[in-house]
């Protein structure tokens, strides 16, 4: 999927706003020391290969405060990234992978164009990771869907409750969930996104998205008891 | 005697006489367990200790970790569980045969990295409270955590080095907690089912009952499990030096195959956590070009076998795109896990699952000694009970009838 470039006229007070917050997350300091422009983490990423993406680039944008940059890394390149950290082979103990993992969520708490257009397709996902508390789920294998996994996927498609009955362990015996998950802890789930201020970013990426979930939440929230008054805290990443 | 002058080493000749030897009190990085004892001094939180008996196993730098042989809490995958199942189920019939005393709760969520590592949509608070309430929940029941997915432990531990370092995260999690009626509770270690299969290895040698020296494997170790908070993992000297992660390996040359060496085995996979799901062009290009023509080029391996929820799905599922324009293509992929089951007389169907995968593992099974066809045969009676109602779910008893 092609992300679209961002508007051209930023002004840099919004550009250095957003850096500020990238660099005031608790884990920044742990994640950046400085860049040798070795160029060991380019070598082992995965992405570099693929995609006009280097891990050096992020890792000099953010250490040399370079707002113009960062910018267009925050609108392209930090969705190019694997998250696989190979990255961390880095010789200086840089991170650059957690800080796009920080970048990436500024992008979202902030409600980028560009967060939105690198996450469509994707809310089905969210909704199944945030709603059910698994991630992805049986029911999901479809021809249609993963056209490109062979006749597998449409053999799975075909015999999914069956097969899944056909296994030994009781909690596996679900189509709509990787595993079953009990009211009360998909409860304890629902709570720890309305705390922390998860629901929140999803309403900056998905307003649609955002409703569904809340309307699914909030009875099983309320039946367990949960004051649902309590607001998010700040941030503790993010002071 | 007078003494004869000696011409000075070469380089090279002092690098062949250089012994590299870990020792955990060089270790460039703390060992946070440490910090996670002092904290429990401290009264920040309480830690859930390695229940006995335990296995120790060395890691990066020398240091012991040691890995529960009973009493583990199955924190599983969701990709397992979903979409490659017969990776949970071997896991669990290992954990029988081995007569290990285990919890497989209900009472777990996902770790939901997979959805944090893809798309942000969550932040450090929110993660670090779903990993404390799942940690909650197995401490609550009196069993140890043994982590299914290698980005479910990686995710674990980078959380734990986060509530060490951020006094004011750990408040707030103990306050989210709190609300559920929940302690705040660090296991003494966190360990992956890989660790566990590693630790266990030898009992499972002495339970093979196939002739596997002709069996040729590659092995894909998985990112998330020895890069991520890297001095953690398990090194062997035995294995490749010391220089790469036994695990896998290991398992793999004890219960009697063969371990191949091709020159990607650092790359990841291609999973790419976003990319699987949205952006598979990348994760079929990456699978098939950098880790199966390469180990089919260089190894030439009968199948590959890797550790992680991603791995497996990305290696297998990728393949089948790929066929139209690379005759390399066609390694069937499992887990580690699925792979000693089956050299321990498991079920291809039953147990192993196979089915679910989509690279054609049969002439595998064929080379292993299994006869697939008789055992294909078995699994569809077994269907045909299942769909005359004579049985609701196929049971262990079943599974190995």
């Amino acid at each position: 999927m092609p992300i679209r470039s961002a508007a051209p006229e930023i002004p840099q007070a919004e550009k250095a706003r957003l850096f500020a917050q990238v660099t005031a997350d608790e884990r920044y300091k742990d994640y950046m020391y400085g860049c040798y422009e070795c160029g060991i983490c380019v070598a082992v990423c995965p992405s570099a290969r693929f995609y006009d993406f280097s891990p050096r680039k992020i890792a000099q944008a953010v250490a040399r405060e370079d707002l113009d940059i960062f910018w267009e890394q925050m609108n392209k390149d930090i969705w190019d990234c694997s998250q696989c950290f190979s990255c961390l082979k880095c010789p200086r103990g840089n991170n650059p992978g957690g800080v796009i993992t920080i970048m990436r969520e500024v992008a979202v708490n902030n409600g980028l164009r560009t967060a939105r257009e690198a996450l469509e397709g994707y809310s089905r996902i969210i909704y199944k990771i945030m709603g059910t508390g698994t991630q992805v789920s049986p029911d999901m294998i479809r021809a249609d869907a993963f056209p490109d996994w062979g006749p597998t996927a449409q053999d799975t498609a075909d015999n999914l409750a069956l097969w899944r009955r056909a296994m030994p362990p009781e909690t596996m015996h679900t189509t709509t969930t990787s595993w079953e998950v009990s009211e009360k802890t998909l409860g304890e789930l629902y709570l720890i996104w309305h705390v922390t201020g998860v629901l929140d970013m999803i309403r900056q990426v998905d307003e649609g998205l955002h409703q569904i979930l809340v309307d699914v939440m909030e009875e099983s929230l309320e039946e367990q008891g949960f004051d649902l008054s309590e607001r998010p805290a700040a941030a503790p990443a993010q002071e | 005697m007078q003494n004869v002058p000696t011409a000075p080493l070469t380089f090279a000749e002092q690098a062949k006489q250089r012994i590299f030897k870990r020792d955990p009190d060089e270790a460039p990085i703390e060992d946070i367990r440490e910090e996670v004892f002092a904290l429990e001094r401290a009264g920040d939180w309480r830690v859930q200790r390695v229940p006995e008996p335990f296995v120790s196993v060395e890691t990066k730098y020398g240091r012991t970790k040691k890995i529960p042989v009973q009493r583990n809490w199955h924190h599983k995958s969701c990709g397992q569980c979903g979409h490659i199942p017969g990776y949970s189920t071997s896991i669990f019939w290992l954990q029988r045969k081995l007569g290990c005393d285990y919890n497989d709760p209900k009472d777990q969520t996902s770790c939901t990295a997979w959805n944090y590592y893809a798309s942000a949509t969550s932040n450090a608070a929110a993660q670090a409270a779903v990993a404390m309430r799942n940690f909650a929940a197995a401490d609550e029941v009196g069993y140890f955590p043994l982590i299914h997915c290698a980005t479910s432990y990686g995710h674990y531990k980078e959380v734990r080095n986060e509530l060490v370092r951020h006094p004011q995260l750990r408040a707030e999690v103990r306050r989210i907690l709190g609300m559920m009626g929940k302690e705040l509770v660090m296991p003494e270690e966190i360990v992956h089912y890989s660790e566990w299969v590693h630790a266990m290895r030898d009992e499972i040698a002495k339970r093979v009952v196939l002739d596997l020296s002709k069996i040729v494997t590659t092995v894909h170790p998985a990112c998330h499990y020895y890069k991520l908070v890297q001095e953690d993992a398990i090194y062997d000297p035995d294995v490749y030096g010391g220089q790469r992660t036994a695990i896998v390996s290991a398992t793999v040359k004890a219960v009697g195959a063969q371990v191949a060496d091709y020159s990607t085995w650092f790359d990841c996979c291609g999973f790419g956590f976003r990319h699987i799901l949205v952006q598979r062009d990348f994760s079929r290009s990456f699978a098939t070009q950098r880790k199966i023509d390469v180990m089919r080029e260089e190894a030439n391996p009968d199948v590959t076998l890797t550790h992680d929820t991603g791995c497996v799905t990305t290696l297998d599922k990728s393949q089948f795109a790929s066929k139209a324009h690379s005759p390399k293509i066609g390694i069937p992929v499992m887990s580690e896990a699925q792979f000693a089951a089956l050299a321990m007389g498991a079920h291809p169907y039953r147990v192993c699952q196979l089915h679910w995968h989509a690279t054609d593992y049969r002439p595998l099974l064929a080379k292993m000694g299994i006869d697939w066809e008789a055992r294909w045969a078995e699994f569809q009676q077994d269907l045909k009970r299942l769909e005359s109602g004579e049985a609701q779910y196929l049971t262990w008893e079943d599974a190995d009838a």
